[in-house]
């Protein structure tokens, strides 16, 4: 069922992973994602799992609601693994070999570090996700790029039609689950056939949404406007955003991590 | 003291296909709505009813004739911000009126954008919250709620405001029963309490038995206007511009054409049983 | 035989997650060929997912569903076919529409089920014809009708698939009080002249009364009673007392019973209470 999907939901919660201000958890998961890319060593790898781990600890988020996110992106990962495992140049260490697929000592540890880098990239951001309502991420989002402004650069506009899409995200899923159904109640078939066929058969889910979407857009608009809304000027915000001493402690840890596995690589550990 | 909302021989047309004379939806409607007032505007559907709301708060403007909303003219540009706040409009789909993930920063909407300050916003959403009794669902994600609730909370977001008058656009409409009640309660105590004027519109009559004042529309006109009581007792004429009339008005009305001494205005199951029971024993 | 037959269907969702929750537990009940037979509950009493398993489109977690004395899980690959006989209504099933024109989105039902040429013409034609669609319509956009004309055109892609058994999840809602009255007046006349078995799905105690041969009462997963309205709306204290509504006139008649007229108890038309109360003011036997 679509209703499963968890991408980008927000788990309630009071946790310090919660409590940390959106633009703390912004910035952090550039450095994490930078430290990944830096990450060269099985080392390196386990300090960042320990460091996601003890995240996902603190943040009281299960771990299993963690890897469900990363069901839908499995493909991904597979294939990764797979071209890696397979296809990495270099004849040293040569396990297996069958016309031009070959494993190699090299292959098995790019294609590990690869699959590694994936799942960890993605449950770190989806932690973020996880412990941050839509709302305080775009807020976050909208303040951090807010000197962009200067440069005519729309940012209220673009993180409220952000948060607006979030906010709408689950709505339309459940919508089309709904019109799903009730083309298959007149006899819709979305399994069989081949590809043509079942790209056809959408046409029957894809209309009724859209014209459902503009429906909804129309009138969201007029509810906005009709609470005052008049663009981002002379907004108030009922969380405004400040910089507590958790979230100092939380960016130093960050950098020093950050700092720690480009240390690591220096010294090729 | 001014009238809440006021119009003059109000006019407004939806823009027709080319070549095709436009079709008026509203021709000319003179209306005063007294403040603190429950009023329920009833009509079939294309009576013009739902335009009519729609012109009280500037979301349609007059094409012909005034507006005014606490004496402030819809027509005038600067006054927009100034007639929205002041008048609050919640809508059919309680769907497409939530703009936020979690109820309080929903609420919260609305003084956001008229600026107000951060702990005032604060006092108002658990105010607002408070009033709809919604405030257990503070950070809850919308979606999640049931349509009454969900109402409940478009209500509150409009409470927010502190708007002296509610607009409700069919906002009954799409709930079942048990959210029909949650949101009926809700708006006539905010009617009671904090002397909000609320102006109702829907096609249900059993809505309109509790009001102050009930107008019904047709053909872009105001049919019949009166106390809930005079308005039903019009059986034969509500019948004919598609309205069904309560059961109870009904039996009174089989009653009396069989030549019963009852009165046609008891509406309420137990005013109806009494006045009933007092003609069966008096014979 | 009865056309359906419900035996102890039971429906879980989330099993094994925390939000476990049984939507419909351990319920039983038959369809007779030809009958009018109410469904009315809250939101969440399990209605919907009800009547989602009696074409296919749930399957039980445990229990049977028996079409024509057919189990229609017995072969899972043709479950596609149970849909064309057991024909579903959503709620707002105008959010469905999507073709060019009304007469294409009423023929995709039947064209699914493989008919074609004159055969799917006229089941379009009759079909629209059963809802009060006029020939005129039937070459505009869905897009371009009114609420209420969508709504039936939705209903006749359905009936167009000429189902055994019609299941309809509150087809007046949102609908004004004409509106609704036309629609169930098309509805009750395909029941009598197509001698159709209907299910009605409506929070409307009073829709159920005027129109049902025999109601069913769903209260959190379970049938709490069934019987004819008469029988139903005769325990009017139990289902108000479950938290359900009954007709306004039923509670009349029950404010008539308690100032000491003797009413009976399962009045639910404003006719049959009219009828009561004049014979009773005549001084004869109430009937």
């Amino acid at each position: 069922m679509l209703k499963d999907i968890t991408l980008g939901q927000y788990f309630p919660g009071n946790t310090a992973a919660h409590r940390l201000d959106p633009r703390t958890k912004i910035l952090l998961v550039v450095l994490y994602i930078t430290a990944l890319f830096t990450a060269g060593s099985f080392y390196a790898y386990g300090l960042m799992a320990a460091v996601l781990a003890a995240c996902v600890r603190i943040s009281k988020v299960g771990l299993k609601a963690l890897v469900r996110g990363l069901k839908p992106v499995l493909f991904i990962i597979v294939f990764t693994g797979v071209l890696n495992l397979f296809f990495t140049p270099g004849e040293e260490g040569l396990l297996w070999a069958w016309g031009p697929l070959h494993i190699t000592i090299s292959g098995l540890r790019n294609a590990a570090f690869m699959v590694l880098r994936i799942m960890l990239l993605i449950m770190g951001t989806f932690l973020m996700t996880y412990t941050t309502s839509p709302i305080s991420l775009t807020d976050g989002l909208e303040r951090l790029l807010n000197g962009l402004k200067r440069f005519h650069v729309p940012v209220h506009e673009l993180t409220m039609i952000m948060s607006i899409a979030l906010r709408f995200i689950p709505t339309l899923i459940e919508e089309t689950d709904k019109i799903m159904s009730a083309q298959k109640a007149r006899g819709a078939d979305f399994e069989s056939g081949n590809l043509m066929e079942k790209a056809k058969a959408l046409v029957p889910i894809l209309v009724p949404l859209f014209i459902s979407a503009f429906r909804r857009a129309d009138e969201l608009a007029t509810a906005m406007e009709c609470r005052c809304y008049h663009g981002g000027e002379g907004r108030t915000k009922l969380h405004v955003l400040r910089y507590e001493r958790r979230d100092y402690v939380a960016l130093s840890l960050g950098i020093l991590i950050l700092a720690g596995v480009i240390a690591m690589r220096a010294f090729g550990l | 003291m001014m009238d809440m909302i006021q119009t003059e021989s109000l006019r407004f047309a939806y823009p027709a296909d080319e070549g095709q004379n436009p079709v008026y939806a509203l021709r000319g409607v003179d209306l005063a709505i007294e403040r603190g007032s429950f009023v329920v505007i009833l009509g079939h559907n294309g009576s013009g009813k739902s335009t009519l709301a729609k012109t009280f708060n500037a979301v349609l403007l007059p094409a012909g004739g005034k507006v005014y909303v606490e004496g402030m003219d819809t027509l005038d540009q600067d006054l927009l911000l100034a007639i929205r706040q002041r008048v609050g409009m919640v809508f059919q789909n309680p769907d497409n009126q939530i703009v936020a993930n979690v109820v309080e920063e929903d609420v919260a909407f609305a003084p956001e954008n008229l600026g107000v300050p951060t702990e005032e916003i604060r006092r108002r959403v658990d105010d607002a919250l408070k009033a709809v009794g919604m405030d257990e669902f503070v950070t809850h994600a919308p979606h999640l709620l049931s349509g009454g609730q969900k109402q409940r909370v478009a209500i509150a977001g409009v409470i927010a405001m502190e708007p002296a008058c509610v607009v409700l656009d069919e906002a009954t409409a799409m709930l079942d029963p048990v959210g029909r009640k949650e949101v009926l309660s809700t708006v006539h105590r905010l009617n009671r309490e904090k002397g909000i004027t609320v102006i109702l519109i829907t096609h249900h009559m059993s809505e309109a038995e509790q009001a102050d004042r009930v107008i019904v529309m047709n053909d872009g006109r105001v049919d019949l206007d009166g106390m809930p009581e005079e308005v039903f007792s019009q059986v034969a004429h509500l019948r004919h511009l598609g309205l069904t009339v309560p059961d109870t008005v009904d039996l009174l009305d089989r009653l009396r054409q069989n030549g019963w001494d009852v009165p046609l205005d008891a509406l309420g199951v137990e005013e109806c049983a009494a006045a009933v029971a007092g003609a069966v024993k008096k014979s | 035989m009865p056309i359906l037959e419900i035996q102890h269907l039971t429906h879980t969702y989330g099993v094994g997650t925390p939000f476990q929750r049984s939507a419909v537990e351990d319920v039983s009940f038959t369809v007779e060929k030809g009958e009018f037979l109410g469904v009315i509950g809250h939101t969440g009493s399990g209605k919907s997912t009800l009547i989602q398993h009696l074409n296919g489109l749930l399957k039980p977690t445990s229990g049977k569903i028996l079409l024509d004395g057919n189990d229609i899980w017995a072969e899972p690959k043709k479950i596609r076919a149970v849909r064309f006989q057991v024909g579903l209504v959503f709620q707002y099933p105008e959010y469905q529409l999507f073709e060019e024109t009304v007469y294409k989105d009423i023929s995709f039902g039947p064209r699914n089920r493989g008919k074609t040429g004159e055969e799917l013409d006229h089941a379009v034609r009759e079909a629209a014809r059963l809802v009060g669609l006029r020939d005129e319509h039937l070459e505009k956009s869905p897009f371009e009708l009114s609420g209420g004309q969508k709504r039936r055109v939705a209903l006749a892609g359905v009936l167009a698939m000429e189902p055994k058994v019609l299941v309809l999840d509150e087809p007046t809602a949102g609908l004004d009080p004409a509106g609704r009255d036309n629609l169930m007046a098309n509805i009750r006349e395909y029941h009598r002249h197509k001698n159709a078995t209907i299910l009605l799905v409506s929070h409307s105690m009073d829709e159920i009364a005027r129109n049902v041969d025999r109601i069913l009462v769903l209260k959190s997963a379970h049938i709490l009673m069934s019987g004819t309205p008469a029988e139903i709306f005769a325990r009017g204290p139990e289902l108000l007392a479950a938290g359900l509504d009954v007709p306004q006139i039923t509670k009349v008649a029950m404010a008539l019973r308690d100032r000491g007229l003797p009413i009976d108890p399962a009045v639910y038309t404003v006719e049959a209470l009219e009828r009561q109360l004049l014979a009773l003011k005549r001084g004869g036997a109430p009937c």
